[in-house]
């Protein structure tokens, strides 16, 4: 019964954003005050019901029903809870399912909470939302239906992949999905304020918290998925320009260009179709990056359940969306106001350049990743990689890095060029004494990219602090602090990039129970080596101590996993973390007789790179906060003197 | 999703485990004892791309065929081989795709050109809205 209930909540909810749709377009024609007030239930209703499903879907793993093919082909019985309730998201169909529900109840929330925008364009808004959910119900329900039964049911599930039985499985999917997802209601805004021809500075201003929301979800999400699969794969690599890590990057991308061009736009009102446009972009590269991952179209050898009648589906999806959204940006973008002037040397232009050095570095991801995709159709399979990515995005990342520490010294509207050069004279001196010191110390032994990496984040940690020098931190605006803790987060992450690939010392050994290991200031003891076993694993696990400096040994315990269900075996690295760095120590195969292969890292500050990517989410939370604060500050005190 | 995709490539490339009953390649996880050599044969893996998984080089692959490659990698470096000619025997072996770093075909080209225009077609946007602004 409740696959059958949770089918049915679907059917409802799609029926429910026709309802949606149709309402805001009989209200943006007629005005009828009637229809207006409908849609907001109806987008609540909408988001509850798609909620629903997806509990209902979650509650049918956790039961193991295998009498659900989705269950039976993706779940074991024998499953640890938490890979049944996460694992809910680890396969084709349910992740769809959570890709709408995002959808649903981002609209619901935009129904309840979104008070400041304009009614008509509020309402075009959440038509344009519906608009899009009903593709994907769509295609969940006609090509992905996750409710579907099979007779007889199973004995048992296939199980889930074991590299995805992990905790990350439980944060990593849901936050990145919010995030992705969550941006198309940037795009909705933009659709609604292009039908209504309000694109100001009050629209920018409502728009803001939610492409906040959603960048500071996606931030999280691609943050853990990077160390996810660095403490996971067992090679050490925390980013690999993979198509599916690219299809998540090119959405942040666009969405950090947004928030920025969002800010000039409430701030100045200028850059208003450029804003519009970013925010049917940042959407668009969602739906791109769907396609390309679950299309299967970029992994030839390869294919992750691929349907190529699913392919096509999101491609139509894809060129109706994008392809109307645009028509409807090319159509009204002559009736877009041209926006305020603005001076060279302002906060302006450098937000200007920051938008530009961002587009750019999203269309060579774009244009890396499809690029094989291309030279493929003309019978030529090539590879585009890490080398190039690193290469070419890298260089204008950096020259990102330092906009991003110069822009918050300038002053909004005009600003004097010397005094810009005279606030900025301690951290260009902190950064020549950096260069200074990083050159001498470690010149010709490291290479040109982690060497600028290196000298750029110090410098830019310390310029983005600046612009909280001479204040009281407490009577600092938290949009201010929001701000300062994201920018010094760019910096600490681009230190722990850099200082990973210059520094890190890497060794492979075949070592017996017994030995010793001596690398990079540590001393490993390699005890012994035992079997272990989990709920539906057995391991091999090396018993190992190690210390640095004389100092105290630590036990740390890599292990190589066997699973059953499916047949895999997966390495457990063994992480030890310090402040200066990690400790990354993996047991492979048997060697020869009674020796066993490990790979051993001590990787120099690496734990930055995690830990300034959860500065970014921290500082677009505090943003947020700041920014929505005083919306509330205003209403509660109305609210009291209605009251009194 | 990175992780699934992984995973997809070791269960496709169980059945070269299995068809493959030999010992792996001596060299595969072994370090060249000179560290600069080392060096050399590492930086070249990286840039070769694993055949039987999923955007991967083979300096970070657990499949039995990456383990070769690397292996066979480190005995030409020890060998005295430069980098680039085994780059080049491993293209005529496997063809341009098992090589990430983009060749000298004209091919890539475009791809070379990419950064400059788009930094170019930027810069014109922008002076052209700056000219437009100043009185």
């Amino acid at each position: 019964m409740i696959a059958e209930f949770g089918l049915a909540a679907l059917w409802l909810a799609a029926a429910l954003a026709l309802l949606q749709l149709g309402l805001a377009i009989g209200g943006l024609k007629g005005g009828r005050p009637e229809l207006q007030a409908a849609i907001r239930p109806v987008a609540v209703v909408q988001g509850a019901l798609t909620a629903m499903a997806f509990i209902a879907l979650i509650t049918l793993f956790m039961r193991s029903d295998m009498s659900v093919l989705l269950v039976a082909t993706n779940s074991h019985s024998m499953k640890p809870w938490l890979y049944k309730f996460a694992g809910t998201w680890g396969n084709h169909e349910g992740s769809m399912l959570l890709w709408v529900t995002v959808m649903g109840v981002a609209g619901a929330a935009v129904a309840l909470f979104e008070r400041a925008l304009r009614r008509d364009t509020h309402m075009a808004t959440l038509g344009a939302q519906a608009a899009i959910s009903l593709g994907f119900y769509a295609f969940l329900l006609f090509s992905s239906n996750p409710f579907a039964r099979i007779d007889p049911p199973a004995p048992d599930g296939q199980g889930l992949n074991p590299l995805l039985q992990d905790p990350g499985l439980a944060f990593h999917p849901p936050t990145l999905y919010f995030g992705y997802v969550g941006l198309s209601v940037a795009f909705s805004f933009a659709v609604g304020a292009l039908l209504t021809r309000q694109v100001d500075a009050a629209f920018a201003r409502a728009m803001r918290p939610w492409v906040l929301g959603a960048w500071v979800l996606l931030t999280l999400g691609i943050t853990a998925g990077s160390y996810w699969a660095y403490y996971e794969l067992g090679w050490g690599g925390w980013w690999f320009w993979d198509p599916v890590e690219n299809a998540s990057l090119m959405p942040w991308l666009a969405a950090t260009a947004l928030l920025h061009s969002a800010t000039v736009l409430a701030t100045r009102d200028a850059l208003r179709a450029w804003t519009v446009m970013l925010a049917v972009v940042a959407f668009s590269m969602s739906m791109v990056g769907t396609f390309l991952v679950r299309s299967g179209i970029l992994t030839s050898v390869h294919a992750f359940a691929v349907d190529p009648e699913r392919g096509s589906f999101i491609l139509a999806l894809l060129g109706i969306y994008i392809g109307g959204a645009l028509a409807l940006f090319g159509w009204r973008v002559g009736t877009v106001r041209e926006g305020a002037p603005f001076e060279l040397v302002s906060r302006e232009t450098m937000l200007v350049i920051n938008n530009l050095l961002l587009s750019v570095i999203l269309g060579l991801v774009l244009i890396g990743t499809l690029y094989p995709l291309m030279t493929e159709a003309f019978g030529h399979k090539v590879s585009v990689g890490p080398p190039y990515f690193d290469r070419i995005a890298g260089p204008i990342a950096l020259a990102l890095m330092i906009a991003m520490a110069v822009g918050p010294m300038i002053r909004w509207r005009r600003d004097n060029a010397s005094a810009v050069a005279r606030r900025s004279m301690a951290p260009a001196l902190v950064g020549l004494s950096v260069l200074a010191v990083v050159a001498v110390t470690s010149w010709g032994r490291i290479g040109i990219l982690p060497f600028l990496g290196l000298v750029i984040a110090l410098t830019v940690a310390v310029a983005s602090i600046a612009p909280l020098w001479g204040r009281k931190p407490l009577r600092t605006p938290l949009f201010t602090w929001g701000m300062v803790i994201a920018h010094l987060g760019c910096a600490v992450s681009l230190g722990g990039m850099a200082a990973d690939s210059a520094f890190t010392v890497e060794k492979l050994v075949a070592a017996r129970p017994g030995e010793t290991i001596e690398t990079a200031g540590w001393r490993l003891r390699f005890d012994k080596i035992l079997p272990v076993a989990g709920d539906n694993w057995t391991a091999l696990q090396a018993d190992m101590r190690v210390s640095r400096g004389g100092g105290a040994p630590v036990a740390i315990h890599p292990q190589s996993r066997f699973f059953t269900s499916p047949p895999t075996t997966t390495t457990e690295a063994a992480l030890l973390t310090r402040w200066d760095g990690q400790l990354y120590v993996v047991l492979g195969q048997e060697a020869d007789a009674g020796r066993w292969q490990m790979r051993i890292w001590w990787k120099p500050f690496v734990t930055c790179i995690w830990l300034g990517g959860t500065m970014i989410a921290l500082g677009g939370l505090l943003a947020l906060i700041g920014r929505e604060r005083r919306g509330w500050t205003l209403k509660w005190r109305a609210r009291r003197a209605t009251a009194a | 999703m990175r992780l699934m995709i992984a995973l997809l490539a070791l269960i496709l490339s169980a059945p070269a485990f299995g068809q493959s009953a030999l010992p792996p390649a001596p060299w595969a996880d072994r370090q060249i004892p000179d560290p600069a050599q080392e060096k050399e044969a590492r930086d070249l893996m990286l840039t070769i791309r694993c055949l039987t998984c999923q955007s991967q080089s083979i300096a970070d692959s657990n499949a039995s065929m990456a383990g070769d490659m690397r292996s066979q990698i480190r005995e030409r470096i020890m060998a005295g081989e430069e980098p680039e000619h085994i780059r080049r025997w491993l293209i005529e072996r496997y063809g341009d795709w098992v090589s990430y770093e983009p060749t000298g075909d004209p091919i890539l080209w475009p791809l070379w050109a990419a950064p400059a225009v788009l930094l170019a077609l930027g810069a014109l946007l922008l002076r052209g809205r700056l000219k437009r602004r100043t009185r």
